[in-house]
């Protein structure tokens, strides 16, 4: 019987080279996901156990974040290179808002990167190793000279001896210093730039001049350990300051990396399992095809005594067979997946480019579990169908299978949608422990749900469109209807499998639109400033902007926001400054003059909902430190917490700010003009004071929600690329069951050629039923993804997303481009059906 | 066309001949000849059964003459038209609006109507049917009880009938039908050659009609024999017993 099955399967090597193609193709999803993640989390660590010296002294907590702004005095840094043990110290500044403009004044890297700057010091990383080595030129040895990574050099077509346009986020907007040399970094940088300055120049440009330290490497002596030398180097420090062996710092940096990462692997293993949910469809359709195609030959088996099990368990093996294929193929397709997803990645800027694959062996045995597994539980239902075949039917010529009654299928189908339904009202409405969880349940419950309905649900679609077909295509059309409904559990489980593709999609299509037309409603409602000067990749600027700015003819009021992390309380927290006199002017922010005026003597302006949940009123104290001391801030009130009024849930004034060393540097500028000022001759003049600076722009209102709606359409664009993985499963589908359709149909086929069907008839014939499938799909797709999209939105509704916007042009094209996949997928059956010679169909079996 | 049987003519108009048709399978050792060189005329307005043992050829000579069949060499001519040689589409067209088809089995389309199933030449083709002919062959073939019937409804008998009215309703040249009564029990046969008899004989329709069976080819004009590949035989006014006569002959005279 093994034999029997294996060469059964060997003899259509076509048959299974299109039931793994499913297999092949959701495989290659998990593993390219696993892959990439994995490479991913290797190139940050290869970073990380060389950005750390054997002991880093650093400010107490700061290895919790990147980018405190809490110094370290320069006088320690000798103190320290005496300690017991210590070969040498060295104090180290890093930057992260410096970027390189190339020559041809375009930004480099930026889109989220960032821009890393550095001091020069020729102290060793921990354990001897180097972050960076010198490629070419050398190490910046005075000011106004540094070196850049060989990439940012490269692609700004910089060469040692030349000027570079560098901006940052200093006093000093623009500087221009000599490339003295080009270094390689250790790792990937996974698309930073890197800017190395002469320790002096750091100092003066990032820390106002003092002798100071962002952190300090103390580098061990032989024979001495990192835990020793951390031991000798501690009771050195102050209270505020902290030591830590570089192994540590590395492995807690990179653990941290690891957390924040995890959250780009469940991102993709969620389309790996809407991939391979689509994927089940196509194999359990592809294996019920087959196995109704083998009936035959099954039933001979039964005649000749096989027993129902023997069968069944021969068309697993088929399963086994094709899971093992399909998971060997797709996991190689996996890795060219990864590949893919670097290269999406490193079009936002998440550039991997030269960080090596990893194939972890974790990733093998996940591509072969998932393939055997999904396969198997697809061809079991087909195998015990199989079973079923009663021996006579080897001496008949018509043989049908009696399938479970379509009755029992809808109740189980609508069932399914309740519950999935409900789960989803769950998760979006209801207070439960991992809403998500529900909420992506629920979807998959109303989505199989329909699934399983959608043989009676899709009936008057076909129908009507055979009404159309009728009209315009004659007996052609009317054969293409009833080839669609002959088998509508087959028909129906090719277009779902399509349609959850094109629900997901839509999904987010009505959700991305809705956060859109939220998002500039609030801005509408709040915008209240004239021009914004921003920065376009979210980090800070020079204050010197907003000091050129005010002094243009016409502007009115400038209103300053900063922001950066700090410490409140316990936490760390995203903190912003606002000027409490012209912020009120610029945007709208609904509080309190009193409360106004509190945060103008030093308070701290709250969001109600964060106040309540921390428990805070006005008059109470709040430990919080910036760079610089702690302080205690006073609660001066709340505000209305409103999407897009405030840059910030914690709010201080920009006095308060700077006097507790809040990093200077405006991350907003909003700007007013006077009354009957020429809003078009002011914007150019503020154009011309930002012309130098690509990472700075100016914007009105419409400019602003642009900016807005970017990353979500960038966003978008990600997820749809993701999704058109499923999308391209679903095609792959129906090219499949039109394919073996196509072969089932062989004499029928025949006869319709040998009566006069010309090819291109035949063709049409094809094309028109599967035109029908994609319709079906995508009309149940776009369908349900315009529910869930306004559920979720509905739910969201409080929490900014107030604005249900459905894009129907964008999802009437959605259908229409199924039609014109339908198209294209029935090229290739229908090429073969064209091909087959008349008198060979006729003759078939 | 003429609606009555012909006087027996002395010459014969030709609905289709062949001129040293022959067909060659495979190559080399493999090579296998299924016609050596076939000349044979069919006449206008006849019923003429093409009859001999298995692997005669006579299912490839009608399928050559049919156009389903490519020619190795020779030439078949359909009227006055050769269609050897023709292209795809060519062929296709003539099929469509020149010859009818009668297969064995499997001569209907499962998810059309009987009706849909006659008119299917005529739709494909673009055509409407002339609705008097139609009802007169759906009335000659007896069906029009069954017509919004799908074949799975139908018994085999009246599934082939169907299929003669679907070969006879575009009113074509010719038609060829491959052992129409291979699969029926003796009463549907019955049924399905007095409705061929009766289209030659009624609508002067041509028919060319390949079997084994001698008592189907008695209801036939002319009885043609094959035997390796050529014609060595033929037979007018058959009976079942003088072709029952001819066909034991021939197999004496292969030493069967």
């Amino acid at each position: 019987m093994l034999r029997a099955s294996l060469k059964s399967l060997l003899a259509r090597k076509l048959r299974l080279l299109m039931s793994a193609v499913a297999v092949i193709l959701g495989v290659a999803f998990v593993a390219g996901s696993f892959i990439f993640t994995d490479t991913l989390g290797r190139s940050f660590d290869g970073i990380m156990s060389s950005s750390v010296g054997d002991v880093v002294v650093r400010p107490a907590g700061s290895g919790d974040t990147l980018g405190s702004t809490q110094t370290i005095d320069g006088a320690l840094v000798a103190k320290l290179a005496a300690a017991p043990g210590a070969a040498r110290a060295d104090g180290n500044i890093v930057d992260y808002t410096t970027f390189v403009v190339g020559k041809s004044g375009k930004l480099i890297g930026g889109q989220g990167a960032p821009g890393m700057a550095v001091n020069f010091t020729d102290g060793p990383a921990a354990n001897n190793t180097s972050m960076f080595s010198l490629a070419s030129g050398e190490m910046p040895t005075q000011d106004g000279q540094i070196a850049l990574d060989a990439k940012t050099a490269k692609t700004g077509g910089y060469v040692v001896g030349d000027k570079v346009n560098v901006v940052t986020a200093s006093a000093k907007a623009q500087v221009n210093p000599t490339l003295s040399g080009i270094i390689e970094s250790s790792g990937s940088l996974v698309g930073a730039s890197v800017v190395v300055w002469t320790t002096h120049e750091a100092q003066s440009l990032y820390l106002g001049g003092k002798d100071a330290f962002n952190d300090v490497w103390v580098t061990r002596e032989d024979g001495t350990s990192q835990e020793q030398l951390r031991a000798a180097v501690a009771p050195l420090l102050p209270a505020d300051l902290e030591a830590v062996t570089g192994d540590s710092a590395a492995e807690a940096a990179a653990n941290q990396i690891q957390e924040s990462l995890k959250f780009i692997t469940y991102f993709l293993l969620i389309f790996a399992a809407v991939a391979l949910v689509v994927g089940t469809f196509i194999i359990v359709n592809t294996f019920s095809i087959l196995v109704a195609q083998r009936m035959r030959e099954l039933a001979l088996f039964r005649a000749i005594g096989a027993s129902r099990r023997q069968v069944a368990r021969s068309v697993l093996i088929e399963a086994f067979v094709v899971g093992l294929i399909g998971a060997t193929l797709g996991l190689g397709l996996g890795i060219v997946l990864a590949i893919a997803i670097k290269a999406l990645f490193g079009a936002i800027g998440l550039d991997l480019a030269g960080a090596e694959l990893v194939l972890a062996p974790r990733t093998v045995v996940a591509a072969y579990v998932v393939g055997l597994v999904v396969t198997l539980l697809a061809a079991y239902l087909p195998a015990r169908r199989a079973g079923k075949v009663p021996p006579v039917a080897a001496m008949r010529d018509d043989v049908t299978l009696t399938e479970s009654s379509m009755h029992r299928r809808v109740l189980a189908g609508l069932a399914l949608t309740a519950l999935g339904a409900a789960a989803l009202a769950l998760g979006l409405l209801a207070d439960v422990p991992k809403p998500v969880a529900f909420v992506g349940a629920g979807i998959l419950g109303v989505l199989l749900g329909v699934a399983l309905t959608s043989p009676v649900v899709g009936r008057p679609l076909i129908v009507g469109m055979g009404a159309i077909y009728r009209r315009l295509f004659g007996s052609v059309g009317v054969m293409a209807e009833e080839n669609a409904l002959r088998n509508p559990r087959r028909t129906a489980a090719t277009a779902s499998a399509l349609m959850i593709g094109v629900a997901l999609v839509s999904m987010m299509a009505v959700f991305g639109s809705s956060t859109k037309a939220s998002i500039n409603k609030e801005i509408e409602k709040n915008f209240k400033a004239d021009y914004l000067v921003s920065n376009s990749i979210g980090s800070d600027f020079s204050t010197a902007v907003g000091d050129e700015v005010a002094k243009v003819d016409g502007v009115a009021t400038v209103s300053r926001v900063r922001w950066g992390m700090g410490e409140v309380g316990d936490g760390q927290e995203w903190i912003a400054a606002i000027d409490p006199a012209t912020f009120g002017q610029v945007a709208t922010l609904d509080t309190s003059a009193e409360a106004l005026a509190n945060l103008d003597r030093g308070g701290l302006l709250l969001d109600a909902d964060t106040a309540t949940e921390l428990g805070l009123k006005t008059g109470d104290k709040v430990r919080m430190k910036l760079s610089g001391k702690p302080f205690d801030a006073t609660v001066a009130g709340t505000y209305a917490a409103t999407a897009g009024s405030a840059p910030a849930r914690y709010l201080l004034s920009t006095k308060t700010w700077d006097a507790n060393g809040g990093k200077l540097s405006d991350g907003q500028v909003y700007v007013r003009l006077t009354d009957g000022a020429d809003a078009a001759a002011v914007g150019s003049a503020l154009d011309k004071i930002v012309a130098d600076l690509p990472t700075v722009s100016v914007k009105d209102v419409a400019g602003y929600a642009e900016e807005q709606a970017k990353p979500i359409n960038q966003m978008l664009m990600i997820i749809y690329a993701l999704l058109g993985l499923a999308v391209v499963i679903a095609i792959l589908g129906i090219i499949n069951t039109l394919a073996l359709s196509v072969i089932e149909r062989t004499r029928e086929i025949g006869l319709l050629r040998a009566v006069g069907l010309s090819r291109r008839q035949l063709r049409s014939m094809l094309r028109l039923e599967s035109v029908v499938i994609a319709l079906l799909g995508a009309t149940l797709g776009v369908v349900l993804g315009v529910v869930f999209g306004m559920a979720i939105q509905r739910a969201l509704a409080d929490e900014g997303f107030s604005t249900l916007q459905i894009p129907w042009v964008q999802l009437v094209a959605f259908v229409l481009m199924a039609g014109i996949v339908g198209v294209l997928a029935a090229v290739w059956p229908g090429r073969r059906a064209a091909k087959l010679k008349i008198l060979d169909a006729i003759g078939s079996e | 066309m003429m609606s009555a049987a012909p006087s027996p003519p002395t010459t014969f108009e030709v609905a289709a001949r062949t001129e040293g048709l022959t067909k060659i399978y495979g190559k080399g050792d493999a090579q296998v000849v299924a016609l050596g060189g076939v000349s044979v005329d069919i006449h206008a307005h006849e019923f003429t059964a093409i009859m001999g043992p298995s692997g005669s050829g006579k299912s490839t000579l009608m399928h050559c003459a049919a156009g389903l069949d490519e020619a190795t060499s020779g030439k078949v001519f359909l009227g006055d038209v050769e269609i050897t040689g023709l292209k795809e589409n060519d062929l296709t067209r003539l099929r469509r609006d020149r010859i009818g088809f009668i297969f064995q089995a499997f001569n209907l389309i499962p998810t059309l109507t009987a009706k849909e199933n006659i008119l299917l030449p005529l739709s494909i083709a673009g055509r409407e049917p002339d609705p008097e002919w139609f009802a007169r062959v759906i009335d000659t073939v007896g069906l029009s009880e069954r017509l919004g019937h799908r074949p799975t409804e139908l018994s085999g008998g009246q599934q082939q009938r169907v299929a003669c009215a679907r070969a006879l309703v575009s009113r074509p040249a010719i038609i060829f039908a491959d052992e129409p009564t291979g699969n029926l029990d003796s009463k549907s046969s019955r049924e399905v050659l007095e409705f061929l008899r009766r289209s030659v004989t009624e609508f002067g329709q041509t028919i060319v009609m390949v079997t084994h069976d001698p008592s189907a080819a008695s209801y036939t004009d002319r009885v043609l024999f094959l035997a390796d590949g050529r014609v060595v035989d033929e037979l007018r006014e058959p009976t079942a017993e003088t072709v029952l006569e001819r066909m034991g002959r021939l197999d004496g005279a292969r030493g069967v």
